[in-house]
């Protein structure tokens, strides 16, 4: 487990032993998730296992853009599944004209269309092309939306309602545009993968691979962030837009930023994703799916480091699990996580052990011991004073939502 | 000419729909900030419960007069219930209510799609409802007349209940400023379960009204909820001529759009529209004026 990416010195940083230190703590906790992911989990799980277990990191690809825009920066980011779908479908495109053979029509095109591969399709065929897309067009789109959005100030539940409304129009505009898209099927019945056959169970482990060491990437970006001067920044716009902007910052260009790295997190999940599990629809983008990916990162902590990554990978497993056993259980079992996790336990799983620690450690209580749950029936203030600006990640995160 | 025609009513009966489905949202949602998901899902609860009614009584044009209230009482009690049990508690995170009650809205679906089946429902339209009435060479069917007459009465009827009434005095005034309100002698904690008993009922009237168009579902609720939600964003917070300015003007932009190009790419125009627009006004088309910062 990480430590609470806390970014105030602690007050007795000197008195604790080595191995408590923060830096220690969370480049260790990654080492461990690198060695669990990389060497383990390769060795214990089966072929089939393990494919799963590489779906999964795809979707905690997303988590971790998740955690960064919506846990550290406050903003809802509801349509992820929009990002996810770009990045799938991009690359879903590649692989089924790379199937096709050069200057040939992916199958789905003669069964619903006129056998034409639209212009658009074309730079597709090209595998750099398709990287660089995968990486850009998300960001860009995110950019795109971000600058108008945030640069006019609208925020909170403005800006998630917006963000959900692009997820339910692109949803449309795919089931739609069947000739070109696939409609409601979506991509699939991709054999290759950058000319590796994904017939071959070894190459499927070398997907694995990929997406494990891609995940420990992103995670280490955000890592990096997190700590920066970028990522103070975010949380004091989190916290108190209107204090960061008269210190002469310009809060839209870290949201900005911020969102733009989430989506190009979850186009390369949606990337992952495509030719790991083999299929990538319109189901996989649209309100319900995007909101979806939320309830993970809600679980693990969402200003946590690595609680949207175990939470997204929990969450996935267990609906797998259930699912397939209860589909109607499920469902409940989903909708109840949503409502005890963040009406009860705003902070997460992830920030359980610090609670614990500090419950423990009571006599030097610190202005960050206030109770998780703001008691009972308070009247609505929205714009009560901002918390006290040396208080730990885990009580900044239970305001999250107020500035947001 | 008649094309043009057709298209505004096509329009305006979308708007209408929308506007049923937005009217308690924009009340909910400009007085206490919160996000409702489970707003669709009280539309879908008012529309089983005119299912249920037609099944019991039988005849159509009696349930659905009885449909009309009762479908109110439902949906309204679900909002109170929804209200007291966990949204009074979240005042403070009015984001994260929208994830609360997307889960509520999970539990309610799957409640529906247990006792009521996955498949489809449909509830018969009236014989008084049924045909179309011609107007200036057009047909206009009745169920979408009725619908536009119901959308109309209900925002009269809110208006009126909002100006006029001492619970409308209070919700204004907590809108307006709630620790003036507060202040003042105004309840503002009974004024928000009223308000959201109020705007809960109106979704399960426009769950009823929803039965004339067509068969329902379970997921009937997630496929207007979107919709609703963009527009009390284009209309503006607070007042209930931006959500009826925002419904119409959606309605009849994604009609044209519909008729220009598809369907599917409409609703696209419609997100880039309303992105363009939020530029221009950020705060949506009405706002009631307040000295906090933008």
């Amino acid at each position: 487990m990480s430590a609470p990416a806390t970014t105030a010195p602690a007050p007795n940083a000197a008195a604790r032993p080595w191995w408590r230190h923060p830096r220690v703590r969370v480049w260790g906790g990654f080492a461990l998730a690198a060695a669990v992911l990389l060497g383990v989990a390769p060795v214990v799980l089966s072929d089939f296992r393990l494919n799963l277990l590489a779906k999964f990191l795809c979707l905690a690809m997303v988590a971790v853009g998740i955690g960064l825009a919506w846990g550290r920066g406050g903003m809802l980011v509801l349509g992820q599944g929009v990002f996810f779908g770009l990045g799938g479908y991009l690359m879903a495109m590649h692989m089924k004209l790379a199937d096709a053979g050069p200057g040939g029509v992916p199958d789905f095109m003669l069964l619903y269309g006129d056998g034409v591969v639209p212009a658009w399709w074309e730079p597709l065929r090209d595998p750099v092309v398709t990287v660089l897309a995968i990486l850009l067009v998300p960001a860009g789109v995110a950019t795109l939306l971000g600058l108008a959005v945030f640069r006019r100030r609208v925020r909170g539940a403005y800006f998630a309602i917006l963000s959900q409304a692009l997820a339910a129009a692109f949803a449309i505009l795919l089931v739609g545009q069947q000739k070109v898209t696939g409609g409601t099927n979506g991509l699939n019945g991709f054999r290759s993968f950058f000319g590796y056959d994904l017939a071959d169970p070894v190459n499927k482990r070398m997907l694995y691979y990929v997406a494990a060491g891609v995940l420990l990437v992103m995670v280490a970006v955000v890592r990096l962030l997190m700590v920066s001067r970028f990522g103070e920044l975010l949380v004091a716009v989190r916290d108190q837009e209107n204090r960061v902007r008269f210190l002469g910052y310009d809060p839209a260009n870290v949201k900005v930023v911020a969102y733009a790295v989430a989506a190009c997190f979850a186009g390369v999940g949606g990337a992952l994703f495509a030719p790991v599990v083999g299929i990538v629809s319109p189901a996989d983008v649209g309100v319900i799916p995007s909101i979806g990916f939320l309830v993970g990162v809600a679980i693990g902590g969402r200003a946590t480091l690595l609680g949207p990554v175990l939470g997204a990978i929990a969450v996935s497993w267990a609906q797998t699990g259930l699912s397939e056993q209860f589909p109607s259980f499920w469902t409940y079992f989903q909708g109840a996580l949503f409502i005890l996790v963040v009406a009860f336990l705003p902070n997460g799983f992830a920030t359980l052990g610090g609670l614990w620690r500090r419950r423990r450690g009571a006599a030097v209580p610190g202005p960050g011991d206030a109770p998780a749950d703001p008691p009972a029936g308070t009247s609505a203030h929205a714009d009560d004073p901002g918390p006290d600006p040396a208080q730990d990640a885990a009580t900044a995160a239970r305001t999250a939502g107020r500035h947001a | 000419m008649d094309a043009l025609f057709s298209q505004l009513f096509a329009g305006l009966s979308l708007g209408s729909v929308l506007l049923l489905a937005a009217l308690g949202l924009a009340l909910t949602f400009g007085q206490m900030g919160v996000i409702n998901m489970a707003h669709g899902e009280f539309m879908m609860a008012g529309a089983y419960t005119a299912f249920v009614l037609q099944a019991l009584i039988g005849d159509a044009g009696v349930s659905l007069l009885v449909a009309l209230p009762l479908g109110f009482l439902v949906g309204g009690l679900l909002g109170l219930l929804l209200e007291v049990t966990l949204i009074s508690r979240m005042y403070r995170r009015p984001l994260d209510t929208l994830l609360v009650t997307f889960g509520v809205a999970l539990v309610l679906q799957q409640l529906a799609r247990d006792v009521f089946g996955a498949p489809n429902v449909d509830v018969r339209a009236p014989a008084w409802l049924q045909g179309a009435v011609p107007v200036l060479g057009m047909n206009l069917p009745r169920t979408r007349l009725f619908i536009l007459a119901l959308a109309v009465t209900c925002v009269v009827v809110l208006a009126l209940v909002l100006k006029l009434t001492p619970l409308g005095r209070r919700i204004r005034a907590t809108v307006q400023n709630r620790d003036l309100a507060e202040a003042s002698g105004v309840s503002t904690r009974a004024t928000d379960r009223l308000t959201f008993f109020v705007g809960s009922g109106v979704a399960g009237v426009a769950g009823v009204a929803l039965t004339l168009l067509g068969s329902i579902g379970p997921t009937l609720g997630t496929s207007y909820v979107v919709d609703a939600f963009l527009v009390v964003v284009v209309g503006g917070i607070g007042q209930l001529k931006g959500a009826v300015v925002a419904a119409f003007s959606l309605g009849l932009l994604q009609a044209t759009f519909e008729y220009s190009t598809t369907a599917s790419l409409a609703k696209v125009l419609l997100f880039v529209v309303i992105v363009a627009f939020l530029q221009v006004r950020p705060q949506g088309l009405v706002s009631v004026r307040t000295r906090s910062l933008a």
